[in-house]
């Protein structure tokens, strides 16, 4: 026990992960859908890692073999070393879709985790801060439906945060929210993410988002999804939107995605 | 849909008017009652001097009394509901009046067949004890076998959506018995069992167990899955699946399946109640049918339908706290 708490204590906040060429697809009238393709990627401990696709190419698919709910067709998936078998509460996803438990409050809803692990009675401070965390500490007794569409995502969100993951899933977490809220909601995710040190893996659709946010930006291709550009951003944080290297990256990513006449 | 009148076509006053107003419609219903008490009073029955009959008067008297203060006093909060009912006060009034005439004064319905208002009026003062005794005879089979058939039917129907193993052996039996009636099982109940009372539980049991069970099942097996895949990403356990999840989701189905079941559980009751066992309304019906005694065929029939509205009523308002989570979501 002591030992084990030790072996927890001595692992850095963040989780390293490392996908070897995987492929995936769905069987549709009898035949297979590809959906990845020899998707290879290799993330640090504490990297903010940011996908970017057209819809439809693959993208959720792969975080949810990362998150262990399905096993790869082909490759295999590694989280610290050691293959990934199924879910696991260190690796939490928020869903492209907030998807509430409507017969649970906010608060019952964000304590899911730690109730699942019997560990809520101990904990229950842990989910009065992350509802501060997203500003619905008065919406704590409200039900889902009493919610807004950016209020429901929010909540969402606090419910992956308080399990306090080592690797933070995160499927269009900010697609829901309109901008003002989404930008505020952008910068409390980084300082969260340089505060809590964990690797954070968010899939977006908003260029300007993941240069905004992540230490890298990948690119897939149309369906079946193979990685066609990798980009590092070296910037310090905070970021600032109109910073001339950022410009110039999402110049880039535009070009890669086929839209570089645009903008 | 204004508030200028209400469903029942009579000038409404919904509540929101000035407080302190009189209700013509409690005054009114007020007035058809003693109506009905002043005919039974006054005009004298045609052949026989029927028991009861002053007794009768005074009582619909002093429900004239009570609705026509009701429609005087300015409102106090307890009433509104009694003013809601204000338009089915002076029909049952009025109906009274002409059940009254038509057997009692007039002999126009055939005797002994319809019994006049104060006959029940003499079941229910001489014959209370043993209706008292039926009621509970009743609710204590009706209860004990539709509890045990809605929680094994739930635990099936939960098993039935979790486990292949479950589903490979129960839901072949289930389609052959489930469309079965249930009192089709009553004659081998009967001998198989130690006693009718045995028998009657497990009849009622099964006819709740099979519409509880296949709900619960539906209801298990809709389940969004992504309520899955987020708790077991949260770290939840087949347990906390079943127990946190899949239960709580399908709830509004069983609830369904609940009321299907007590309604095919009434019918079991009284039938059961006919044919075997020695006790309850079913065998006062049956007993009372079998002496021509039409008065106390209508008090009890009267009884058993108060008793199995106020279970569903009870049921209703048992769902309405559980699942009050739905309201806001759907339309009740
Ligand atoms: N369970 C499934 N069964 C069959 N096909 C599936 C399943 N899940 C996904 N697909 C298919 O896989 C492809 C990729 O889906 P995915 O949800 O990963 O796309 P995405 O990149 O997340 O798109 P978006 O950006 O629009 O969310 C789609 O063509 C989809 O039809
Ligand atoms: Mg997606």
């Amino acid at each position: 026990m002591v030992s084990a708490a030790l072996a927890q204590a001595a692992l850095p906040p963040g989780m390293a992960l490392s996908v070897e060429r995987v492929s995936h697809g769905f069987v549709l009238q009898d035949e297979l859908l590809p959906v990845l393709q020899d998707i290879a990627l290799d993330i640090e401990p504490g990297e903010f890692v940011a996908l970017l696709g057209p819809s439809g190419c693959g993208k959720s698919t792969l975080l949810r073999l990362i998150a262990g709910l399905e096993p790869p067709r082909g490759g295999r998936i590694l989280a610290d070393g050691a293959p990934i078998t199924g879910p696991d509460p260190s690796r939490v996803v928020v869903f492209q879709d907030p998807t509430l438990y409507p017969w649970r409050t906010v608060w019952d809803n964000v304590a899911l985790g730690l109730e699942a692990r019997g560990i809520l009675k101990s904990q229950r401070h842990r989910v009065d801060q992350a509802l501060e965390l997203v500003g619905l500490a008065r919406f704590a007794s409200a039900l889902p439906h009493q919610l807004s569409g950016g209020m429901a995502q929010r909540a969402a969100l606090a419910r992956a945060l308080v399990n306090d993951p080592r690797l933070l899933i995160l499927d269009e977490p900010l697609g829901k929210l309109d901008s003002l809220t989404r930008l505020t909601m952008q910068g409390e995710l980084v300082s969260l993410w340089q505060r809590a040190g964990f690797t954070a893996l968010m899939v977006t659709h908003d260029i300007e988002e993941a240069l905004f946010l992540a230490t890298r930006v990948i690119v897939f291709s149309d369906r079946p999804a193979r990685i066609v550009e990798e980009l590092r951003v070296d910037r310090p944080y905070p970021r600032h939107r109109d910073d001339p290297e950022l410009v110039r990256l999402r110049q880039r990513i535009l070009e890669r995605l086929g839209l570089g006449g645009s903008w | 849909m204004a508030h200028a009148t209400s469903s029942a076509g009579l000038p409404a006053l919904e509540l929101g008017q000035a407080p302190g107003r009189i209700d013509p419609v409690l005054l009114l219903a007020g007035l058809a009652w003693a109506g009905a008490a002043a005919v039974t009073l006054l005009w004298p029955n045609a052949t026989d001097d029927w028991a009861f009959t002053e007794e009768l008067a005074y009582l619909a008297a002093a429900a004239a009394a009570v609705l026509a203060l009701a429609g005087l006093l300015p409102r106090a909060p307890g009433l509104a509901r009694l003013r809601r009912a204000g338009p089915w006060f002076l029909v049952l009034g009025i109906g009274l009046a002409v059940w009254e005439i038509a057997t009692a004064k007039l002999d126009l319905l055939p005797r002994p067949f319809f019994a006049p208002p104060q006959e029940l009026l003499t079941v229910y003062i001489d014959d209370w004890p043993r209706l008292v005794e039926c009621v509970l005879a009743s609710l204590g089979l009706l209860v004990t076998g539709y509890l045990l058939g809605a929680i094994t039917g739930f635990v099936t129907g939960i098993g039935l959506g979790w486990s292949r193993l479950v589903g490979y052996w129960v839901h072949p039996v289930l389609r052959l018995i489930g469309p079965l009636p249930p009192v089709a099982w009553l004659p081998v109940a009967f001998f198989t069992f130690p006693s009718s009372w045995a028998a009657s539980v497990f009849l009622i049991a099964l006819a709740t167990f099979v519409p509880v069970t296949i709900l619960t099942w539906s209801g298990v097996a809709s389940v969004n899955s992504a309520y899955y895949d987020i708790a077991r990403t949260l770290g939840a356990k087949n347990r906390f699946l079943v127990l946190k999840v899949a239960v709580p989701a399908a709830m509004p189905h069983v609830y369904v399946g609940l009321f299907m079941g007590m309604a095919a559980s009434f019918a079991v009751l009284v039938v059961a109640e006919m044919m075997g066992v020695k006790a309850g309304l079913g065998w006062y019906l049956q007993w009372a049918l079998g002496w021509a005694a039409y008065g106390n065929m209508y008090a009890a029939l009267l009884i058993t339908a108060l008793m199995c509205s106020s279970l569903v009523t009870l049921l209703f308002k048992v769902r309405d706290r559980h699942l009050a989570w739905q309201k806001g979501m759907l339309k009740w």
